[in-house]
């Protein structure tokens, strides 16, 4: 018998009797009234900061900004380019200062945004970067993660990734340090037209 | 080299009582953070319920799920093995290793590996792994196991932690500022991920609908790991499956604010097909499941999400250290996972607490930690995995306790013994009680002899 | 109404002030209270170590002594709380009946008495340790791990003392480490527990402990003694009984 066939032979004689699934009332799940209001708060709360930006096009500013000062920047908001793509390796991606890349939704309960392979265009960009910068629409803030869920397709794509703030740790003596292995810092531009 | 006892360790851990103190008191405001987080939500008792009842109704139809989730798994890239127990996944990693020509490996967070001894296992062949979580890292420097689930090095102040980074990094000698030796981390930890031919990472959950996974961490590691390395392996034990992407919501909703406090890990990453070019692998473990799925009075204990709200909240962990549980996974739910393991090895450990039940109400998905506690002392002593000692004592008590006649008596005599030999019971040696405690008053009237005399007609 | 009056083994031998202090206080409130005579233990100093086994001649022994009262009314959680878990015998119409009747002395008074007012007089500090069983297996107050609406029933009594300046530790519901026979087996966790819990009350500067289980009271005063503090451990039934002299 494989390992398999062991496994769950002996889980289908030792299980219990089937019980049903509960129903998850979205009635008694929190909604907030100012969506970006809580979303600020929340992401500021955990490390993370918020720009507003009235238009897509201010991230070219932002962009050349961090060119003139000599940095590396990798914008993901345009596509597939040929510095950006599904085959840079991570010796290749390593020196990004900057990357820039739109989610698709965020969620106000934790500060966090959902960005989709398709945005990132290659996995190890949102991580590998010194600091993120995410632009997301106004209208695109939920209250909670059922909200999220109920909004994204999460395992259409091959990957996609909740980011709740910068990467941080408290493992040494559970002193909070921002900036661990992921991005040291991260911007949300909130993209809305009465900025 | 004998196993010192729960109860062995913990007096030694205890001897240094400063010391014993910041443990507690640090592990005490983990536990204050999870407490005002969860006074942030108001529907937290509800989510609760969720998520308890999603996992009893996942280890109900469980051989469904995973049959259901290993086929979409499967159809998106993803080769996925089964191993019954530690030794058979620690050789399915190592003949990837072997047929992949795999020299360089990192390796995040996991429990289920430690579990299984994969490091131990893999070093034995000459093959070293790097973890990378910074804890993990830490405790490997070291040569430690984790002492937390969550917070590997909670036991180690940072004066430690800048002496370790000192000799194997070679940061400055005594700067302990927790900014700079993260830092140094980044910096020695960056160039293994660029470099590693593979990556093993953890699972927190697996969905059964998609034959995806995700894992959740704070510091980035999993993913910088799994997205650089051409070959990627996940190992869960298999009772991570949850049915629905939608139940992600109530387990990610509870993990981080039951865990630290925080609304959610700063990564929670959802893996379906592997990338272009790369090999995804994932190892479906029992290692003792399957015998626990079958023990009615715990099999519940499986719903675990590892979150270790029971460590931070327990005060027999927070004044004994997760070393003194002598297992992999410590604390509460240690405690009544890892007798269904080893009974024998791991008997003393259900006695390593009060009873007191702050455990059971911390428990995002409602364990019942502090009754299984109890009924697996029941088993314990049924088995004969106690001391004779003990046994010959309670038989006696029970005796006693049973003839009226007998206890009052009983109860007399012990008190006029205690009145004529007091020196008896003020022995260190021979009185635990007395180590550190004056007794209580042996008093001539006990409360029935009172009544008897006063108000009895 | 016809009480029984349970008077758990180490009260009887060791604290019989706290028996004495419960039953006149329930014959204040104009209960009928019978101490059978030929009680011993709720058996769970046995249970609790794992040999629960061997407490049929104890089970039995409790049933027959408690057998045809309206209630059943112990001034100590944990016991109580044993005996409505894990009481079980042949006679199972009185085991049950024992099992869904049987009350702790402050839950008695707030929730079947509906005591809303004391003639007593205790013009001390005290500190309330709550004790683990009672509040997290009987439910006499809310647990902070909990999002439950706050209310102590113990605390709610002592608010009726005159006199009485009432505070808080620190940790409000953190255990105190007896445990049972882990105060022996885990003897030295077991006394840093309570060392703890002794030193988050000497902050507040207490004159007194009390609590609604003389088991933790027990420890706790094991351990004032031997530091040689002037903190005294009381239980709560002799506060509710007392008046100034």
């Amino acid at each position: 018998m494989s390992a398999r066939e062991k496994i769950l032979h002996a889980i289908n004689i030792n299980k219990p009797e089937l019980v049903n699934l509960p129903e998850v009332d979205m009635q008694q799940v929190t909604s907030y009234d100012d969506l970006l209001a809580k979303f600020t708060a929340t992401l500021q709360s955990i490390g993370g900061q918020v720009l507003g930006l009235a238009d897509i096009n201010q991230i070219h500013s932002l962009i050349n900004e961090e060119l003139t000062n000599g940095h590396t920047v990798l914008n993901a908001i345009n596509g597939i380019t040929d510095d950006l793509n599904s085959g840079q390796d991570a010796i290749t991606l390593e020196p990004v200062y900057k990357a820039f890349i739109k989610a698709s939704i965020g969620v106000a309960e934790n500060g966090a945004v959902w960005i989709k392979e398709s945005q990132m265009i290659n996995r190890l960009l949102p991580f590998i970067c010194q600091h993120l910068i995410v632009v997301l629409e106004k209208d695109k803030i939920v209250s909670t993660m059922h909200h999220a869920y109920q909004q994204i397709n999460s395992f259409e794509e091959g990957f996609g990734v909740f980011i709740a703030g910068p990467s941080k740790t408290a493992d040494i003596e559970q002193s909070l340090v921002i900036g661990a292995h992921g991005a040291r810092s991260m911007t949300v531009c909130i993209l809305n037209k009465d900025f | 080299m004998k196993v010192k006892t729960h109860a062995e360790a913990a007096e030694k851990f205890i001897q240094d009582e400063p010391r014993t103190d910041w443990h507690d008191e640090t592990l005490w405001f983990v536990r204050e953070k999870r407490d005002r987080s969860m006074h942030g939500v108001n529907e937290w008792e509800l989510l609760r319920e969720w998520a308890s009842k999603i996992k009893d109704h996942t280890l109900s139809n469980l051989d469904n799920y995973l049959i259901e989730f290993e086929e979409k798994a499967k159809a998106n890239g993803i080769i996925v093995h089964w191993a019954a127990d530690g030794a058979e996944h620690n050789q399915v990693i190592i003949d990837i290793i072997g047929e992949n020509n795999i020299q360089k490996i990192v390796k995040s967070k996991s429990m289920l590996t430690e579990e299984c001894r994969l490091n131990e296992f893999l070093h034995s062949k000459g093959i070293e792994t790097v973890d990378t979580d910074l804890g993990e890292r830490i405790v490997q420097f070291r040569d430690e196991t984790p002492s937390h689930i969550v917070l590997p090095a909670i036991h180690l102040k940072k004066e430690d932690v800048s002496e370790t980074f000192h000799q194997h990094l070679g940061t400055e000698q005594g700067n302990n500022d927790p900014q700079y030796l993260t830092e140094a981390a980044r910096q020695h930890l960056r160039s293994k991920f660029i470099e590693a031919d593979l990556a093993i990472t953890g699972v927190n959950f697996a969905i059964a609908e998609t034959g995806g996974f995700v894992v959740c961490t704070n510091e980035g590691n999993a993913d910088m790991g799994a997205h650089a390395a051409s070959i990627h392996i996940a190992c869960m034990g298999f009772e991570k499956i949850i049915p629905k992407a939608e139940h992600l919501a109530v387990y990610l909703r509870l993990l981080a604010r039951s865990a630290t406090g925080q609304p959610i890990t700063t990564y929670s990453s959802h893996y379906s097909k592997p990338r272009a070019g790369q090999q995804m692998h994932l190892v479906i473990v029992d290692n003792g499941r399957s015998k626990q799925l079958g023990r009615a009075d715990f099999r519940n204990s499986l719903k675990c999400i590892r979150c270790a709200a029971c460590f931070n909240t327990c005060p027999v962990y927070r004044r004994s250290g997760g070393h003194s549980y002598h297992t992999a996974v410590s604390g509460p739910i240690g405690s009544i996972l890892t007798p269904n393991i080893d009974m024998k090895a791991n008997a003393d450990l259900p006695f390593a607490s009060t009873l007191c039940g702050s455990c059971s109400n911390v428990c995002p998905v409602k364990i019942d930690i502090h009754e299984q506690l109890w009924k697996w002392r029941q088993l314990i002593v049924s088995e004969g995995y106690v001391s004779s000692g003990k046994k010959i004592g309670m038989k006696g008590m029970a005796f006693v306790l049973s003839k009226p006649a007998l206890y009052r008596f009983s109860g007399k005599a012990a008190r006029g013994f205690m009145r004529l030999f007091p020196f008896l019971f003020r022995s260190k040696k021979l009185n635990p009680w007395y180590r550190q405690r004056e007794m209580p008053l042996a008093l001539k009237q006990s409360f029935t002899e009172w009544y008897k005399q006063n108000k009895k007609a | 109404m016809k009480v029984g009056l349970f008077i758990p083994c180490y009260i009887d031998q060791f604290y019989p002030q706290v028996g004495i202090a419960t039953l006149q206080l329930l014959e204040k409130f104009g209960c009928e209270v019978h101490f059978p005579m030929n009680q011993t233990c709720c058996g769970q100093p046995m249970a609790n170590s794992g040999f629960a086994a061997l407490s049929a001649g104890c089970d039995k022994n409790f049933v027959k002594n408690f057998s045809g009262f309206d209630y059943i009314v112990a001034p100590s959680g944990s016991c109580v709380l044993h005996i409505k878990e894990h009481l079980y015998d042949a006679d199972e119409g009185t085991a049950g009946h024992i099992r869904t009747h049987i009350y702790e002395l402050t839950e008695f008074l707030v929730d079947v008495l509906k005591v809303e007012k004391l003639e007593a007089a205790f013009p001390h500090k005290v500190g309330l340790h709550i004790s683990c069983h009672g509040q997290r297996g009987l439910h006499l107050s809310s647990m902070s791990e909990l999002m439950e609406p706050s209310f102590s029933k113990p605390e709610k009594l002592l608010g009726m003392v005159k006199g009485l300046e009432f505070s808080k530790p620190k940790r409000p519901d953190e255990c105190c480490g007896f445990g049972g026979t882990f105060c022996v087996f885990e003897e030295a966790v077991s006394v840093k527990m309570g060392k703890d819990r002794v030193a988050e009350h000497a902050e507040n500067e207490v004159d007194y402990i009390t609590a609604a289980d003389t088991s933790c009271l027990m420890h706790l005063e094991g351990i004032l003694k031997r530091q040689g503090s002037s903190v005294k451990t009381i239980h709560i039934s002799e506060i509710l009984n007392s008046s100034i002299v």
